[in-house]
């Protein structure tokens, strides 16, 4: 069976749960192969063989922490040297599609980017992508080398498939030419305790309605009752009231949560295009009209400040 | 010395149109009005602030793109961009992002750079690979993502505010970055830049000018192939309740009902 390539997204070897979707997604067109750059590939191994890497390719090299995103491509490329792969998948944030990208050049291949599901075809992955957004859904795939696809959290449900996960060292050479964006500093963001944005089940978000960053805690309450990520409109952000690391929408993050709670936001284009695909939609809205709910599955007119704070005492009852 | 800046703009269908997908299943133009891309307007507004704070510095402001793209072109022109560079080409219709960034870093390199300026993805195809692409192919570093960005003495510097931290980056030009919407509001055209510029040049290069065959690029050359294009089903209608009071207690049943609670 041929090998799959998974970049593995980690922080210090605690894995983090979009590659464990992505070995999921990745057994449906091979073996799974983890390709696990920086510390502690030992502990990272236990979960991914737990999931189905047959292998991990390790390597860890200062150079991955000190210069921009070009080290870890040469570090990739090495392990596409070495396998052979069918496919490549990454996660699709920032660096993995940078990373995806970069190798794609090298080794004169498409990518494709953000898919939402992927299944194998006669020839080769095929991704679906979720479109203009949100509004169309495609099929596509990679019709020149090997196919690079990065995909989105919350594209499938990590499965538990034991496989040996055994760690093998690879050779990395890091050329000069990668060496050529320092990170001079670095800054860890401070946890607010609360679920990923977008890894998070349950997300909910303030917009405009919200009036102040002084009401965000009416949001937060909610989302602590039910365990869920605080989002933010570009409106919410703009204004300075939460900050933009929470902002869902074409600009932002795009979530795909089961359960997404809007409230007092319209549902702007840019918004939708950053939450539409949320298996349950919720809002709360003052304005009957907003454009948000034509896409509810069940809505609330009427003042924000109302009715958040009571729902958020009615999950805590129910939650007893 | 003077620094040379190069900022890429792409031509977008309008995100409140209603967009979709030509019999070929490329993005169909013809059926939407078409404009810069809002979130390349970051790009040329950070790109002017560099020029402001260099010595001497001048801006080109790149696009590949059909006869319309021109617009973008004269947009970012009216802002206050030197002069434009317009790849205009019938073999590049369906030209994926592989593509592009082919044709780009072979204009870009006839244009002659220091600092290469991409905003941080297209409001289309929202990809945000491109500015990557262009440091792999050109062989520079590549600045990305960026909410703040300086150049001055050769470097540029500049924040990358990403999922867990925060980074302060620097390298020395040419490279490529990017920069985010975060980076500082654009600015509106003023009338007289807007009159301004109309007597701008703006150079048409076509596939021959860039040494580039026909069937690197377009349809045909694409590295990545759409299969199937099909509208999202609209949602069938949800609820909707007045809160008369019991708004909460009823949106609390039906999350129960779902099992979220």
């Amino acid at each position: 069976m041929a090998e799959v390539l998974v970049y593995v997204d980690h922080v210090d070897g605690a894995v983090r749960k979009p590659t464990l979707e992505l070995l999921t997604l990745a057994r449906r067109i091979g073996e799974p192969v983890a390709v696990h750059l920086g510390a502690n590939a030992e502990e990272a191994a236990k979960v991914l063989g737990e999931h189905g890497a047959v292998k991990v390719l390790a390597a860890d090299a200062p150079e991955f922490a000190e210069y921009l995103v070009a080290p870890k491509v040469d570090a990739l490329q090495a392990a596409y040297d070495a396998v052979s792969p069918a496919a490549v998948l990454l996660p699709s944030s920032a660096e993995g599609k940078e990373i995806g990208a970069r190798l794609a050049v090298r080794i004169g291949s498409g990518i494709i980017t953000d898919a939402v599901d992927l299944e194998a075809g006669d020839e080769g992955p095929v991704a679906t992508q979720s479109v203009f957004a949100a509004s169309f859904t495609t099929k596509s795939r990679v019709s020149k080398g090997t196919p690079v696809i990065t995909v989105k959290p919350n594209s499938a449900a990590p499965e538990a498939a034991p496989a040996a996960g055994t760690v093998e060292q690879l050779a990395v050479t890091v050329a000069d030419s990668s060496k050529g964006t320092k990170i001079v500093s670095r800054t860890p963001r401070q946890s607010t305790g609360r679920p990923e944005l977008t890894e998070a089940a349950i997300v909910v978000s303030g917009g405009r309605g919200v009036n102040g960053a002084e009401n965000f805690p009416v949001i937060e309450a909610l989302a602590d009752s039910l365990g869920a990520a605080v989002g933010a409109s570009r409106a919410a952000v703009d204004a300075g009231w939460y900050p933009h690391t929470n902002q869902v929408g074409q600009t932002g993050k795009s979530v795909s949560p089961q359960l997404y709670i809007a409230a007092g936001i319209s549902g702007a284009i840019q918004h939708r295009a950053g939450m539409q695909t949320s298996k349950t939609i919720v809002a709360i809205n003052k304005d009957a009209e907003a454009p948000i709910f034509d896409l509810v599955d069940y809505g609330v007119v009427g003042d924000l400040f109302d009715v958040v704070p009571a729902l958020t005492e009615e999950v805590k009852t129910r939650k007893g | 010395m003077s620094l040379r800046i190069v900022v890429c703009v792409k031509y977008v269908p309008d995100a409140t149109g209603d967009r979709h997908f030509a019999e070929d299943l490329t993005v169909d133009r013809d059926d939407v009005d078409g404009l810069l891309s809002e979130l390349d307007e970051y790009a040329v507004e950070q790109a002017l602030q560099i020029k402001e704070a260099a010595d001497d510095a001048e801006i080109t402001v790149l696009t590949v793109g059909p006869e319309d793209a021109s617009d973008a072109l004269r947009k970012a022109l009216s802002m206050g961009a030197d002069k434009g560079v317009h790849v205009e080409d019938d073999d590049l219709h369906g030209t994926d992002a592989l593509g592009t960034s082919l044709v780009l870093a072979k204009a870009i390199e006839k244009t002659g750079y220091d600092l290469v300026v991409c905003g941080m993805a297209s409001t289309d195809g929202t990809m945000g690979v491109l500015p990557a692409l262009l440091a792999e192919r050109l062989g520079v570093p590549q600045v990305t993502q960026l909410s703040e960005v300086s150049v001055e003495g050769g470097v540029v510097t500049g924040r990358r505010d990403g999922d867990t931290a925060s980074e302060q980056l620097e390298a020395s030009l040419p490279a490529v970055i990017s920069v985010t919407d975060q980076s500082g509001e654009a600015r509106y055209p003023s009338f007289k830049g807007i009159m301004a510029a109309k007597k701008k040049p703006v150079e048409s290069l076509d596939l021959e000018d860039l040494e580039i065959e026909a069937d690197e690029v377009g349809l045909e050359g694409a590295w990545t192939a759409v299969d199937e294009a099909a509208e999202r089903p609209a949602r069938t209608a949800g609820t909707v309740v007045k809160d008369e009071g019991e708004g909460a207690k009823q949106l609390a049943e039906f999350l129960a009902g779902q099992k979220f609670i």
